[in-house]
């Protein structure tokens, strides 16, 4: 099927006309003449912006098919507006070995709502002992390039060392989780005045910040590639922009709800806020905001993050950590960094688009609107209104902590190379 | 009065005082040779306890037996976090069974509040202990030992009364349910403790903070030692039981700073020796025992206001069916 889609604001810009045919944006203007067989979209005062790319996704197959599968995750993400997701190690049994890469891989391509890229362990069982055969998961069909524990810090410093210097052979990057564990040992929330308050054990900024400095000094050592996920502190907002400065080359990325939510929420003790690296303070938010407007940090990735109810409904020292994200991660940056006037949609579209897939390296992806480029586009209706409905997710989970609250903006539209996956707001 | 009691922070100076004055009412009947009230015959009240701490437990149920109440002991030692049945599931349970409220005791901090703003049972809900985040019934009992010997009568609150509490803060729902009731009842309130087991953001609570126990003695009104787990000095929180008891410890020599009328307290256990010297815990200074009794008056008083004491709690004719 072929597309004309009518009057869409690419990046926010002038209502423009945009034909999709065989794959790719064949044709972009004013007023195109309708072809025959042609799907015609009404998209006025739509948003459309390439194609989303998360690079930090959980998508739980295979293990936790209870929480989420590569398909209930990939329909999530198709929803969300992603037309490619990189899903995250840390599965039963660990992505650790090109087989289960491969398995996560297969099982993408068999979605077919979104492209799934599945990310290696860095080391064998997550454990930080012993590196995984990171070769042979880059070689693989799954063509693994970024390696990461996330879950669980590579703290042991000659193991990140190596690990940094041994993916430069095939062009990889180690995504770091930065968590010093002895310092965050039983940690619940962030340690602050609300956690002295609530007596939670607390998961202290320097946690974070300290692996981070470690790790940027490394990498500038070595001469490698570091990518640092979900940055949650002003701290690590601080020390990113000093490597910068100095000329590492490190990416980072902040989450959604890093941008919208502090721990004041944590009071109601409800364990849907319940996530690691844990909410912060209001300056955290502020300064996180302002790094990914200045591009300090590179990419708004989700971390979607699907438990089961049995794993949020229950003492919150008991619960998991995590929320989903991919279905609402886009209202969010609407809400945290478009309507407070931070960014437009270029540069929404740079930092969840191009950036995150310039980072992994996923061909065919973050490509612009442009004529001729794989016809990977997101339409998106910014002028709409609603309080959260977990119940209209596709996910199999529910651990939004949106839930019934007014998120701005609506994606209305996803095609994946000139395939439309949801339309009208629905999954085809 | 709310319909739970979660914090002492939810508490006003009028719900305080109005627990504490309604506990001196049933201190009375506990003097009687018949030590019994029927105000809440009929009602079930359930002590739901995943934690061991039969003082606490046993303290209830005698409050609630002294009201009448059907007491339905509940014992889910660790059930919960060990994978066992839910919280969810123990409390639809005791839904079912008709709770009029749910007395828990959580290592889990947040367990009551979590029960309270659920939907999974419709009764009052009393924090019996939760983790290291509160006790207040505790601190009720605490204040209530206080006011009896610092400022005793009806109506009457601490305005001005310095009280210490020394020890392990960090690890404390007692010193935090005491820092928000004895702040409410207009005490002033110093902690006392290591840096190590002083709170994250202590500097924005309603109290002062100290490192010098020697210091802060010396205008107390009363003193509070609280346990502290001889574990702790392997997470480095200190470094040995002798510097601690050195340098926080209630001996013979700092009991000589304190004021002639200040209290000695201690929410209990006492580790005799570490936190406080056995001869100052078995002194006349010491209302430790005191404490005791006036939790059973003080749970009373809060199961009775909890569970819609819109009656008098004592009236003649509930003597006349009890106390003849």
């Amino acid at each position: 099927m072929n597309y004309l889609i009518r009057n869409a604001r690419i990046l926010g810009g002038e209502p423009q006309d945009i034909r999709v045919a065989d794959g790719v944006f064949a044709e972009i203007g004013a007023n195109l003449d309708a072809h025959e067989g042609e799907q015609e979209i009404a998209a006025d005062g739509l948003i459309a912006l390439p194609g989303l790319v998360d690079l930090h996704t959980h998508l739980r197959e295979p293990g936790r098919e209870d929480a989420e599968t590569v398909l209930t995750g990939t329909r999530a993400a198709a929803k969300g507006g992603f037309t490619a997701v990189h899903a995250m190690a840390n599965t039963f049994p660990v992505a650790d070995t090109a087989g289960v890469v491969e398995q996560v891989w297969r099982l993408g391509r068999e979605s077919g709502y979104c492209d799934v890229q599945p990310i290696g362990a860095v080391t064998v069982g997550l454990e930080g002992k012993q590196l995984a055969e990171l070769g042979a998961m880059a070689d693989s069909a799954a063509q693994v390039r970024v390696f990461s524990d996330d879950g669980k810090c590579v703290d042991d410093a000659v193991i990140m060392r190596r690990a940094l210097e041994y993916v430069k052979a095939f062009g990889g990057v180690v995504a770091q989780h930065a968590q010093e564990p002895r310092l965050t040992e039983g940690a619940q929330m962030n340690e602050g005045v609300v956690s002295g308050e609530l007596g939670l054990a607390g998961w202290p900024a320097v946690a974070e910040e300290s692996i981070i400095a470690r790790d940027v000094l490394l990498a500038a050592h070595v001469g490698s590639r570091l990518h640092v996920c979900h940055l949650s502190t002003a701290g690590s907002v601080e020390i990113i922009r000093w490597a910068k400065a100095k000329g590492c080359d490190v990416t980072a990325e902040v989450t959604p709800h890093h941008l919208l939510l502090t721990d004041e929420l944590v009071r109601s003790y409800d364990a849907v806020y319940k996530v690691n690296p844990p909410l912060r303070t209001e300056a955290d938010v502020l300064a996180l905001r302002e790094a990914l407007a200045d591009g300090t940090i590179d990419i708004v990735a989700t971390d979607h993050a699907p438990h089961p109810a049995e794993d949020k409904q229950c003492e919150w020292s008991a619960a998991a950590m995590g929320m989903v994200g991919l279905e609402t991660a886009l209202s969010v940056v609407q809400s945290a960094m478009v309507d407070t006037g931070l960014m437009g949609w270029a540069e929404v579209a740079q930092r969840m688009s191009a950036k995150p897939a310039a980072i992994s390296g996923i061909p065919g992806h973050g490509r612009p609107v442009s004529v001729g480029e794989p016809a990977n586009l997101v339409l998106f209706d910014d002028q709409y209104r609603g309080a959260v409905n977990p119940d209209s997710f596709a996910t199999r989970s529910r651990n939004t902590p949106y839930r019934g609250l007014d998120l701005p903006g609506r994606v209305v539209a996803t095609f994946l190379r000139g395939e439309a996956k949801v339309l009208d707001g629905e999954l085809v | 009065m709310k319909r739970h009691l979660i914090s002492t922070a939810d508490l006003t100076r009028e719900d305080a005082l109005l627990i504490l004055d309604t506990a001196e009412q049933m201190a009375q009947v506990s003097t009687r040779s018949v030590k019994k009230l029927p105000t809440l015959r009929g009602r079930t009240v359930v002590n739901l306890f995943f934690e061991d701490s039969t003082r606490t437990r046993t303290s209830f149920e005698v409050a609630e037996k002294r009201l009448s109440a059907d007491v339905i002991n509940f014992s889910a030692k660790g059930s919960s976090v060990s994978k066992g049945e839910s919280l969810k599931d123990t409390a639809l349970t005791l839904q079912a069974m008709g709770a009029d409220a749910v007395v828990i005791r959580h290592s889990a901090s947040g367990a009551p509040k979590l029960l309270a703003d659920s939907d999974w049972l419709h009764g009052s809900v009393v924090n019996a202990g939760d983790g290291t985040h509160e006790h207040p019934t505790q601190a009720l009992l605490d204040a209530f030992t206080m006011r009896s010997h610092l400022n005793p009568g009806v109506g009457h609150d601490l305005a001005g009364r310095r009280v210490t509490i020394v020890g392990d803060v960090l690890h404390s729902r007692v010193a935090r349910s005491n820092v928000h009731l004895l702040h409410t009842l207009g005490a002033e309130v110093t902690l006392v403790a290591p840096p190590t087991l002083m709170p994250f953001g202590v500097e924005t609570w309603p109290c002062q903070t100290s490192y010098d126990l020697d210091a802060a003695l010396t205008k107390a009104d009363a003193v509070m030692m609280l346990r502290v787990q001889r574990e702790r000095m392997n997470a480095a929180f200190f470094p040995t039981q002798r510097e601690y008891t050195r340098r926080y410890g209630l001996d013979a020599r700092r009991l000589a700073l304190m004021p002639e009328h200040a209290l000695v307290m201690h929410p209990g256990p006492m580790v005799r020796g570490m936190e406080i010297e056995s001869t100052i815990a078995d002194s006349d200074r010491a209302v430790i025992v005191e404490q005791v009794a006036n939790g059973v008056s003080v749970r009373m008083a809060v199961l009775y206001l909890l569970l819609g004491g819109s009656e008098p709690a004592i009236t003649t004719s509930s003597f006349e069916e009890t106390g003849k």
